[in-house]
């Protein structure tokens, strides 16, 4: 459901395939193979599965023009390789060697700018990576403790009175009351949303009544270093703030500047809006966040402006 | 049911964070045991979901879910466990849809996922592979498979084969992405016990 259209995701698969097979390849369009495979395991899977079948074809060709092939079939080696080797980094910056030792209590996950991880834990609980995020997690017999450290997360978390489940993050405390909730920590600012359950949150670690807050369904909290506020979002916009579980941004009547700030924490790209005239349109919509390209197609065609690529900056102007 | 979460246990009884197959291996893993079952699957979401455009998709995330589950642990018996998942999504899918067809419930309930379920026949599937490799390449559309051969058997580049039949690069790209595409779902879904797409 989640997932992109599954009949084009073959097709990209295939074209990719053809692509290193039969034409020139360079390191860009590894790379470029790299960070299609790593956007979702949909990407992965369709090309592990094109990969079999052309796999398989090779004995029709074996058979025929046995000299031929075994070049080619040794090409692919190093690049699979690559591609674990990415996905791995990707998946367990700074901590791959702990993965295997498991028993350290403390584990730090990390996304780069444009990934995403899933992480099931053991008492059926989940969290989900958002884009360039590193979060620490100890969990035992007596507490699950989550150390967000930067960058954003969703907790569907399995409620257990007796091992509680809490979130540090910015100085501040969340504690699962049986939840699914999103934490965002962002320039010294925390921004809690309640999807479903309850949780409180403590505006500082200790747990001092007068700031702290019991949050349902809907509710958003704000702490930062003095304050805590907690404003009412519908189901909509709270779905909107997690679509990119999806890889998708959705943009509900934002401006530009803010937009292109959201598409920024997912890209490496670096975008300029030359004119401030411009910044404070609004625009409504949804893109695949890692595609810039895409976004790009937007603002040309949609909103008509004229965008231009130099020295590795996207500007934006009328 | 087939994997508990009690496996993700300590003997200590302490709950930690599972430990991931290395990617190399779990690619492997799905290629080996999981792709060969595509034709069986195919057919039983066909059985079990009337929206027959829905079909790709389904396949595509009991995948997903199979992967990213084998990414924590390796299941022992691939099999069941991607019936399983397969029948769990479906279950899933009737209950957010909030209609339930009777008959495809029948058919999830009763459907075997028992970890003895025989394997394919390896040997066999073997045996037949090369005379279903050519039956596939005989299907593909004429220009499509003109392409494929001289790619995939003759050995020449893109190029070459586009200076050979005097057509653009562009248009050998496009038929090699479509020969591959269907190559793949006829590889993938014919098995030799007659599951085959209608």
């Amino acid at each position: 459901m989640s997932e992109p259209n599954a009949a084009e995701v073959k097709e990209r698969a295939a074209e990719w395939l053809q692509r290193r097979e039969f034409w020139n390849w360079s390191e860009a369009d590894q790379a470029e193979l790299d960070a299609w495979l790593a956007q979702s395991s949909a990407h992965e899977i369709a090309f592990i599965r094109m990969q079999a079948a052309w796999d398989r074809t090779q004995r029709l060709g074996a058979l025929r023009k046995p000299m031929r092939e075994p070049q080619r079939a040794a090409r692919m080696r190093p690049i699979l390789l690559r591609v674990a080797a990415a996905c791995l980094a990707l998946a367990v910056i700074g901590a791959a060697s702990a993965f295997y030792l498991s028993h350290t209590p403390e584990k730090t996950f990390a996304t780069t700018i444009g990934g995403r991880e899933t992480l099931k834990l053991a008492d059926g609980s989940v969290i989900h990576l958002n884009t360039d995020t590193v979060l620490r997690l100890r969990m035992d017999a007596h507490q699950r403790h989550v150390e967000l450290l930067r960058g954003e997360a969703y907790f569907e978390i399995h409620h257990n009175a007796a091992v509680p489940f809490e979130v540090i993050a910015q100085g501040h405390r969340v504690t699962d009351l049986g939840t699914k909730f999103l934490v965002r920590a962002d320039r010294g600012e925390l921004e809690v949303s309640l999807v479903e359950g309850k949780a409180r949150i403590d505006a500082s670690e200790k747990r001092d009544s007068s700031h702290s807050a019991v949050l349902s369904p809907g509710d958003v909290a704000v702490a930062t270093a003095g304050s805590l506020s907690v404003v009412r979002k519908s189901q909509t916009a709270l779905a909107t703030e997690l679509s990119w579980q999806r890889g998708v941004l959705i943009f509900d009547n934002v401006t530009l500047a803010e937009a292109v700030g959201e598409l920024g924490r997912y890209n490496r790209r670096k975008f300029v809006i030359a004119d401030p005239a411009i910044a404070r349109r609004t625009i409504y919509g949804a893109v695949p966040a890692t595609d810039v390209d895409a976004f790009i197609r937007v603002a040309r065609n949609v909103m008509g402006l004229k965008v231009e690529q130099k020295n590795g900056e996207i500007v934006f102007s009328q | 049911m087939v994997d508990t979460p009690d496996k993700n246990r300590d003997k200590s009884g302490e709950t930690r964070p599972v430990v991931r197959a290395a990617v190399p291996e779990l690619r492997a893993w799905f290629a080996r045991e999981v792709l060969p079952l595509e034709a069986t699957l195919v057919q039983f979401l066909r059985r079990n979901w009337r929206d027959k455009g829905e079909i790709e998709d389904l396949l595509q995330e009991v995948y997903v879910r199979v992967y990213e589950a084998a990414r924590r642990e390796l299941p022992q018996a691939a099999r069941p466990f991607v019936f399983t998942t397969a029948r769990n999504l479906l279950i899933n899918r009737f209950r957010q849809q909030q209609v339930v067809a009777i008959e495809a419930v029948a058919d999830l309930e009763s459907l075997e996922v028992s970890a003895d379920d025989p394997a394919p026949d390896r040997a066999a599937i073997a045996h037949e592979e090369f005379r279903r490799l050519q039956s596939a390449i005989d299907r593909l559309p004429p220009r499509c498979r003109e392409v494929v051969v001289l790619g995939r058997i003759e050995g020449l580049t893109g190029r070459e084969i586009a200076q050979r039949l005097g057509i653009s690069e562009a248009a050998v790209s496009k038929h090699l992405t479509r020969g591959l595409s269907a190559l793949s779902d006829m590889l993938h879904r014919d098995s030799g016990d007659g599951a085959r797409d209608e």
